[in-house]
């Protein structure tokens, strides 16, 4: 198994707007700490047509699926949108509000949070069918009470260049307003966090994209197979 | 669709494997491969569907990892999404459009997957096909990378949207990774009023319960007024469940079920019928069955209902007028003064009587042959009022076949309305079918979200198709009732 790797995190990608910024890499392999700035996204069911207008869906990959990330939101405010926004720029940890990801069932919309530069995303709930969608992207969807989510969106919006420390592991989120090196000592906020029992342990183990595990249960799955009936077309 | 694995022992194993409980208990433990080490459940996959736009990453990821689809003849392609209503010749003169289909094409070719194709007599949106072609059946998991897929639950499958990592891992293994979900029981009593639709009902349960109240949950539609509903009906209702937050709604099987699907292509016939129709009518929730809850409902009391602001939980009764945020509970006020702004409406302003722009009847909501009938009714020797674009999108090929057959082609056009070919239309343009700029529709579609239908800045008003038609005749929102002849209980606004 591969050791844990924090993504983005770098100091580099804490400076001041403008910085070229590399891109952390998408995820593999277990997920266990977390260190990025934050963006915060205000408000209760925003839906996948608005993480991603369905046009942007006309494609046959995902690559390039970024630009589309809020584009409707984004053209509506102008350069004001967060994600516009170059205090915003690099951040890897997106914190939302309720019900976040409701409605289409695209992947497109983890495709393109995680192509502008997403790995986490922390906020009072989630629709199930985008959940599982990040999930399988190795993207955590943590949940916080609301009134933590709203005072992590405050503190972002206060103190865009600092430094969130998401530990997957302890299910705890830390600021550090002060700190652009990682630094949790004198964290502002500490938050605990909430992760279903089956999602943490698929993080952390890395065993969060199963394909080779379903492939692997041949014998089960003819077994189960073997018992419904309208496979074999309900013949005797 | 018979396979090589063929069971010779099926009804001894039955009496093994059906135990007490919901339907969805007795499906899913029937398909339950494996426990996975993540703690989800591995699921057999009974009837994977796939289109143009959530499949050819997958087909792509799957090559990546030098794998091959591990059973062809479980999974059916179509192409609905992206196929213009006007014109449907080859090339689509939009070229990503193109692009897709040409790539469904290709992988299906490749993998010996059916696609039903434009012109074959069998297109048409996913989830109008797969039911009228008899692969959608009481007892299978249904999975598509479409949130749409609930609608499959109205047969008593368990059906569900995916994402496309999970359509790869379908492709992969016919299996998927799956949490079970708490069942919650939606009960109606009583009789739904003339002029009153399975759409008026769903959006009414998604108002009471509110688009996250059926999250973690499959929603069990039961009850004497669910036992009445036809079965496109029901496809309807179950249809909507994702749009209260639930990702699996389902009706138990029963004699409708089983006489929709008698006589369709792919329905067992002969003695494997009678077979068939033993082992769907066991798998009924029985006496016995334990809800996680139940809410209840009487159909009696529910107006024809209008979505008014952005989430398709913001309806209200077609009589009602806009909430105040004085009505509206603290917590959505923020999103009910979000919509007042996006979709410029007074609170407290009566909601009929609103001027509307474009009226589009179709979706896999309610773009089949008994909708195109309701609103039909309501065309019939009427015309669309001056300056308003109405259309009529069948939702399959075969929707369109019996709709002309019949006639109703021609009631529409006579009336103004456009009437097309089939496909996903106005619904979420992906397609030529959109709004432009401020303009607001009457929609017989499910999502009224900001921008979900093309423009930006477009509004978008859920209702039933004949409500849609009554719209367009009056060029604004209007109550069907008056206008189907029905006694007009309409309380004072």
């Amino acid at each position: 198994m591969n050791a844990p790797s924090p993504v983005a995190a770098s100091a580099e990608s804490a400076e001041p707007s403008g910085t070229a910024l590399v891109p952390a890499p998408f995820p593999a392999g277990p997920v266990r700490l977390l260190l990025g700035r934050g963006v915060a996204v205000v408000g209760n069911d925003i839906d996948t047509d608005r993480i991603i207008p369905a046009r942007y869906l006309k494609c046959v990959t995902f690559e390039g699926l970024a630009e589309g990330a809020f584009a409707d939101d984004r053209t509506e405010l102008a350069g004001a949108h967060p994600f516009d926004r170059p205090e915003h720029q690099g951040a890897t940890i997106l914190v939302v509000n309720d019900n976040f990801g409701c409605g289409s069932s695209r992947e497109h919309a983890p495709q393109a949070l995680m192509r502008w530069g997403i790995r986490a995303v922390i906020g009072e709930s989630f629709a199930e069918i985008f959940f599982g969608n990040c999930l399988a992207l190795g993207i955590p969807c943590l949940t916080a009470s609301p009134a933590d989510a709203a005072a992590l969106q405050r503190a972002i919006a206060a103190t865009p260049a600092a430094l969130l420390r998401l530990d997957l592991e302890a299910l705890r989120v830390q600021l550090d307003p002060q700190a652009s090196d990682g630094t949790p000592a004198s964290a502002s906020l500490d938050l605990p966090l909430q992760l279903a029992e089956g999602p943490h342990r698929m993080l952390v183990s890395g065993q969060w994209d199963g394909t080779s595990q379903l492939v692997a249960h041949d014998a089960e799955l003819r077994a189960t197979a073997s018992c419904l009936p309208y496979l074999a077309g309900f013949g005797d | 669709m018979g396979i090589p694995w063929a069971p010779r022992l099926f009804f001894i194993s039955l009496s093994f494997r059906v135990s007490a409980g919901t339907l969805y208990d007795k499906v899913w433990e029937l398909h339950r491969v494996a426990d996975l080490p993540g703690g989800s459940t591995q699921l057999f996959i009974g009837l994977h569907l796939i289109h143009e736009v959530t499949s050819p990453q997958a087909f792509a990821a799957l090559r990546d990892l030098g794998l091959t689809v591990r059973h062809p003849e479980r999974t059916v392609a179509t192409v609905d999404h992206i196929v213009p209503t006007t014109s449907q010749a080859r090339p689509f003169a939009d070229p990503l459009a193109e692009a897709m289909l040409a790539t469904l094409e290709v992988n299906c070719a490749d993998h010996a997957i059916t696609l039903h194709g434009l012109g074959s007599g069998r297109q048409g949106i996913v989830h109008v096909i797969a039911p009228e072609l008899g692969l959608t059946q009481p007892g299978m998991t249904v999975a598509c990378g479409d949130s749409h897929t609930s609608t499959h639950g109205a047969f008593g499958a368990i059906a569900f949207g995916i994402g496309t990592s999970q359509v790869r891992d379908v492709l992969a293994s016919q299996s998927l990774a799956m949490n079970k979900l708490k069942v919650r029981r939606i009960w109606v009593e009583g009789t739904l009023q003339p002029g009153v639709y399975a759409k008026d009902l769903v959006l009414h349960v998604i108002r009471t319960l509110g688009v996250k109240g059926g999250v973690g949950h499959a929603y069990e539609f039961a009850g004497p007024a669910i036992d009445a509903l036809s079965m496109e009906e029901r496809m309807t209702l179950c249809n909507m469940a994702i749009e209260g937050g639930a990702r699996v709604g389902y009706c138990n099987p029963d004699a409708t079920t089983f006489a929709y699907l008698q006589g369709r292509p792919h329905a067992p016939a002969g003695e494997a019928w009678n077979r068939a129709e033993a082992w769907w009518s066991s798998l009924a929730s029985g006496p016995d069955a334990v809800f996680d809850d139940e809410v209840r409902f009487d159909a009696a009391a529910i107006a024809p209902t209008v979505t008014w602001g952005i989430t398709p939980g913001q309806g209200i009764g077609v009589d009602e007028r806009v909430p105040t945020l004085e009505q509206t509970p603290a917590e959505e006020r923020p999103l009910a003064e979000e919509a007042y702004r996006y979709m410029d409406l007074v609170p407290g302003a009566p909601i009929a009587g609103l001027p509307v722009d474009v009226c589009f009847i179709g979706s896999c909501t309610n773009g089949r042959l008994s909708d195109l009938q309701a609103a039909a009714a309501v065309a019939r020797g009427r015309h669309v009022a001056p300056g308003i674009k109405a259309f009529v999108v069948p939702g399959s090929e075969q929707v369109a076949a019996a709709a002309e057959a019949e006639g109703l082609d021609a009631v529409f056009r006579a009336a103004g309305f456009e009437w097309r070919e089939p496909g996903c239309s106005m619904c979420l343009a992906m397609n030529p079918d959109r709004l432009e700029g401020r303009q607001i529709s009457a929609s017989s579609s499910n999502r009224n979200f900001k921008g979900r239908q093309g423009s930006a800045s477009g509004r978008t008003l859920l209702m039933s198709p004949a409500m849609v038609a009554a719209a367009a005749i009056a060029g604004h929102v209007a109550d069907v009732r008056e206008l189907v002849g029905a006694a007009a209980a309409v309380s004072p606004p």
